[in-house]
């Protein structure tokens, strides 16, 4: 059974059809690159998927649900997370409290209880901040918990929005350009990481990205879109020779 | 451990602060010009932080304070001056049945106008609270544009202060809840809010009608001090003092709120005797603090009494080990 399971999925701005029969088939634990040219569609689709936008048609079927018109929020619940491509961190909190608001559907304390600070308000916010200071460690930023985010460098910045990402507890990650101004060094950083969490996490990703080293590197598969619509879908080399592929970043 | 400490320290803090102001006015030397004062600053601190629950903390520009605590003020003296309340239970009462009725006008109130934000938020409502106000001048129940008189003299020194203590507590704990930490992520980025599962519209809501709320309660308190409710006393100029009580603190501090609070109340009173020039140095005041310091005095951190005593101890401790 599929993890997630989109088929023709579409969306029109008035006139201006922005992905049109847009189907893609997601297995657990797989790594799938969707690229493209710029403004091919890719992160209207992403959009699409975690509810931002509403398709004008096609369904999206996570584990046998469609969710189409579901809230983000409710989305996130249902277990897919995503990164943004400019990064959107809680910039002046903490580094730890940008992880903990993730964890916030996770927790069930009513509102009174948080106010009269009740005993299942120490419970659950002592455990919290465990699994929090855990979830940095996987990702060795623990020593920077109480840092203000947006004091963190760049490469960290996009670390944290992955960990912050991957506390929701999603089966599907989504992430938009991670390597986007990342010197070499801190893509080759970043594409052990992405290794690590599949691995880790044992979870889907699928990810937008400009540079082909990374997607040609890490992914199994990879999705190409050009105008709205998949023009190629294939292995690494199968999508390095593809004439319409080819055509489409270089031209005719 | 160490929050217990805390706790103990705050506590204490504040019996002490409360014997002190108590002794003060029992024995004559602050006169009932000074005490009065003291119920206001009270008043002024219960607005200022419900106003930065809302403006400072959810991040909405919100400019229709004003009109949530006229709804307390007028639904608390109603309720008092029909039973013919006397006693503090039964003023309890009124000021939780004022602080009820003007959070129900919030989420009614909240759920439109939020939708938008920023200058737009502020207008709309700046719009709600004027439209309040006319309601209630054209209303023959508040008594109409003559004004509602006759209320009884119920609130004092005391019940203003403990009042004000627990206001500030629970709001304070309320921030530091999850539910807080989900409002400070909406202020933080909205998007990305949504995005890690936080229902967004939900807690914009429920901040908005919890500051309402406890606008509602300090316009109960406010009604039983001046025991004259006038509809013009509420028009959106008092929104913008509060708003520049809570700028002036700092938005997202409570204790700058406090400090700005206890500071814009005494100003006024203390330039008295300047007659004609109070105004212009209370303007010149306010500017050149947003030149110099457009953060407010605080910006986002609190002021914390037990880090003060804490820290005190340890350089005192490390100076003996020297």
């Amino acid at each position: 059974m599929s993890l997630l399971e989109v088929k023709d999925l579409g969306i029109a701005f008035g006139g201006l059809r922005a992905v049109g029969n847009f189907h893609i088939n997601i297995e657990p634990n797989d790594l799938i690159g969707l690229i493209g040219p710029n403004g091919a569609g890719k992160t209207t689709i992403f959009n699409l998927l975690t509810g931002v936008y509403l398709p004008t048609e096609g369904e999206i079927i996570l584990t046998n649900e469609n969710i189409v018109g579901k809230a983000p929020y409710q989305i996130v619940q249902k277990g897919i997370a995503r990164t943004f491509q400019n990064i959107r961190l809680f910039k002046e909190l903490s580094v730890i409290d940008n992880v903990k608001i993730a964890f916030h559907h996770k927790m069930n304390y009513p509102i009174l209880s948080g106010i009269f600070r009740f005993p299942s308000y120490w419970k659950e916010e002592k455990q919290i901040d465990k699994k929090a200071r855990q979830l940095l460690d996987l990702f060795q930023m623990e020593h920077l918990a109480n840092t203000t985010a947006k004091n963190l460098p760049y490469g960290q910045q996009r670390k944290l929005e992955i960990a912050r990402a991957l506390a929701t507890d999603p089966k599907l990650l989504l992430l938009d350009e991670p390597a986007a101004g990342m010197n070499p060094q801190e893509t080759k950083e970043l594409m052990e990481t992405i290794h690590f969490i599949r691995h880790q996490f044992n979870i889907a990703i699928l990810l937008i990205e400009h540079d082909m080293n990374l997607v040609m590197g890490i992914c199994e598969k990879i999705v190409v879109v050009d105008y709205g619509m998949i023009i190629a879908a294939g292995t690494p080399d199968e999508i390095k020779t593809n004439p319409k592929v080819i055509g489409a970043y270089l031209g005719e | 451990m160490k929050q217990s400490i805390q706790y103990l320290i705050n506590i204490f803090s504040i019996i002490i602060l409360y014997i002190l102001l108590f002794f003060l006015i029992q024995t004559g030397i602050l006169s009932s010009y000074y005490s009065g004062i003291l119920i206001l600053i009270g008043i002024n601190i219960i607005l200022a932080t419900s106003l930065n629950l809302a403006t400072g903390f959810l991040g909405q520009l919100a400019l229709g304070h004003a009109g949530f605590m006229a709804i307390g003020a007028y639904a608390s003296a109603i309720f008092t001056m029909h039973f013919n309340v006397s006693s503090t239970i039964g003023f309890i009462v009124s000021l939780l049945l004022g602080g009820i009725i003007s959070g129900i006008f919030g989420i009614i109130i909240g759920i439109p106008a939020l939708r938008l934000k920023g200058d737009y938020l502020a207008i709309i409502t700046l719009g709600f609270g004027e439209i309040i106000r006319i309601i209630i001048t054209n209303l023959e129940l508040t008594g109409g544009a003559k004004g509602l008189t006759g209320i009884t003299r119920l609130t004092n020194f005391h019940i203003t202060f403990w009042i004000t203590v627990v206001v500030v507590t629970l709001l304070y704990t309320f921030v530091h809840s999850r539910h807080g930490r989900a409002v400070l992520a909406i202020r933080e980025n909205e998007i990305a809010a949504e995005a890690v599962g936080v229902p967004t519209t939900y807690y914009k809501i429920f901040a908005f009608a919890l500051a309402a709320f406890f606008a509602g309660v300090g316009g109960g308190l406010y009604a039983h001090h001046i025991r004259t409710l006038m509809p013009t006393t509420f028009r959106f100029i008092y929104s913008v003092e509060i708003l520049v009580i809570v700028v002036l603190g700092g938005m997202g501090s409570f204790t700058g709120s406090i400090l700005a609070a206890i500071v814009l109340t005494i100003l006024p009173e203390a330039l008295r005797d300047l007659a004609d020039y109070r105004m212009l140095i209370y303007s010149i005041a306010l500017i050149l603090m947003m030149i110099f310091r457009p953060e407010g005095f605080l910006g986002t951190r609190e002021l914390s009494l037990s880090k003060l005593f804490l820290n005190h101890k340890v350089k005192k401790e490390g100076g003996k080990t020297q």
